[in-house]
């Protein structure tokens, strides 16, 4: 199993097990958990409303490609630790990470 | 005023061929939508993106999709309301609706159909301290008409392609342009970048890398920004005008507030019909949800389909419908 934890927008952290070898992304993880987050474009990095902050285990993910940099250079709250969780792989490379959403919640 | 018998909120791929199922029943339709330009995501978000299931197409590139729908309602001549955001919906005695938007325009219909895909997009915020106040007073988010910016002191705020470009643009145009981004390079076009670092060289765009803007200042209309660096450093430059470029994201808007019933950003809809719980107001697809919805371009085609079938007992009460395929009619025009 692959351990990884979510805190959500007002600071509460869930711990989260996914079965190694399914081929998600952490947005449908997301999703599928019921967060509250739109996911806009469905997994193609083009509208950045899967943003998080990686807390812990950022040097461990893939690298991003240039469609996700390019997204996040447009976020006005994008750090040096923002993602798009709809380009991270869950694989054995977010064993033990953090994930902050921090993307707006859908009204 | 203008008199239609659907209004739609939303002019995306299934807004469009909404009008086209309307038009097969004899409906007229009038269109609104926020953005300046029809077409909605595929227009905005991923113009030049092939897609893969539409049927009998292989692969068609979204803008031409959109192309191809305008093309297939241009017979029944629908109205079009772009540029303006749908602000007031007033029910009449009788049934109707009056429709308002932003801008004042008023839309009177039998019927309002929702088909706001992912909703309005509004452009994205940035977090500074006092932005909302000085909207409109030297704050905006776009830029509508360069001339009103001559020889004024413009900061862009932003490192995608937009900032870049209307950095290099308001050059000629403006006695300052400041461009702040918070990072130390740009991730925009290439070509662009390189420009805006050569105007910077020339000291004629001053460039405020690994910065963001944390609050703004004036009375009554904007006179200063105020830039915190990556070392927590601040200064205060003088400036007419902020325009902050990062983009826009989807919001619901003021449908969030019209008594439907919505979940996670989404307005329940009675399959049958895709009709929501207010009477005469239907949802029609990526703004809708019901068990077992999938956001797919083809499944929202479906649902005008049947949306049609049952908003015409509103628009023509006096009237029986019976079906046909176009077929044997061909398509009527008006």
């Amino acid at each position: 199993m692959i351990q990884f934890t979510i805190q959500d927008r007002t600071g509460d952290r869930q711990p989260i097990e996914i079965p190694e070898g399914i081929n998600l992304s952490l947005m449908e993880v997301l999703k599928a958990s019921d967060y509250n987050i739109l996911a806009t474009c469905g997994g193609m990095a083009l509208c950045a409303t899967c943003h998080v902050q990686v807390l812990n285990g950022l040097d461990a993910l893939s690298a991003p490609q240039d469609a996700e940099l390019d997204m996040l250079d447009t976020l006005p709250d994008a750090e040096s630790d923002s993602r798009l969780a709809c380009q991270i792989r869950i694989d054995e490379s977010v064993e033990g990470a953090i994930f902050r959403i921090k993307s707006d919640e859908p009204v | 005023m203008i008199t239609t018998d659907i209004c739609i909120i939303g002019a995306g791929p299934v807004g469009l061929f909404a009008v086209f199922e309307a038009g097969l029943l004899k409906m007229r339709c009038h269109l609104i939508d926020a953005l300046p330009q029809v077409g909605g995501q595929l227009s905005e978000i991923y113009p030049q993106k092939p897609i893969y299931d539409i049927p009998g197409y292989p692969a068609i590139n979204a803008q031409v999709l959109v192309d191809n729908l305008m093309e297939q309602i241009a017979s029944f001549n629908p109205g079009f309301t772009l540029g303006e955001r749908v602000e007031g919906l007033d029910r009449q005695s009788d049934g109707s609706y009056i429709v308002t938007t932003n801008e004042g325009t008023a839309v009177h219909c039998q019927v309002v159909v929702i088909a706001g895909g992912l909703g309005c997009f509004e452009p994205r915020k940035p977090e500074i301290t006092n932005l909302e106040r000085f909207e409109g007073k030297g704050v905006a988010y776009m830029v509508k008409n360069p001339e009103q910016l001559r020889d004024r002191r413009v900061v862009l705020a932003g490192g995608g392609d937009s900032a870049l470009d209307w950095a290099v643009f308001l050059a000629d145009v403006a006695s300052e342009v400041t461009l702040v981004h918070r990072s130390d390079t740009f991730r925009g076009a290439p070509d662009s970048a390189e420009k805006v670092f050569n105007l910077a060289s020339q000291g004629r765009i001053n460039l405020v890398l690994q910065s963001t803007i944390t609050s703004i200042n004036g009375n009554g209309h904007l006179q200063e920004v105020s830039i915190t660096a990556k070392d927590k450093t601040v200064t205060t430059l003088p400036a007419d005008h902020l325009i902050p470029l990062f983009g826009l994201t989807p919001k619901l808007g003021p449908i969030a507030d019209w008594g439907l019933t919505i979940d996670k950003s989404a307005i329940h809809v009675d399959t049958t019909d895709y009709s929501t719980n207010v009477e005469r107001i239907y949802a029609i697809g990526d703004i809708n949800t019901y068990p077992g919805k999938l956001k797919l371009i083809l499944c929202g085609f479906h649902e005008a389909a049947l949306m049609c079938q049952s908003a015409f007992r509103y628009v023509h009460p006096d009237q029986k419908l019976s079906f046909k395929y176009t077929t044997v009619n061909g398509v009527p025009t008006f």
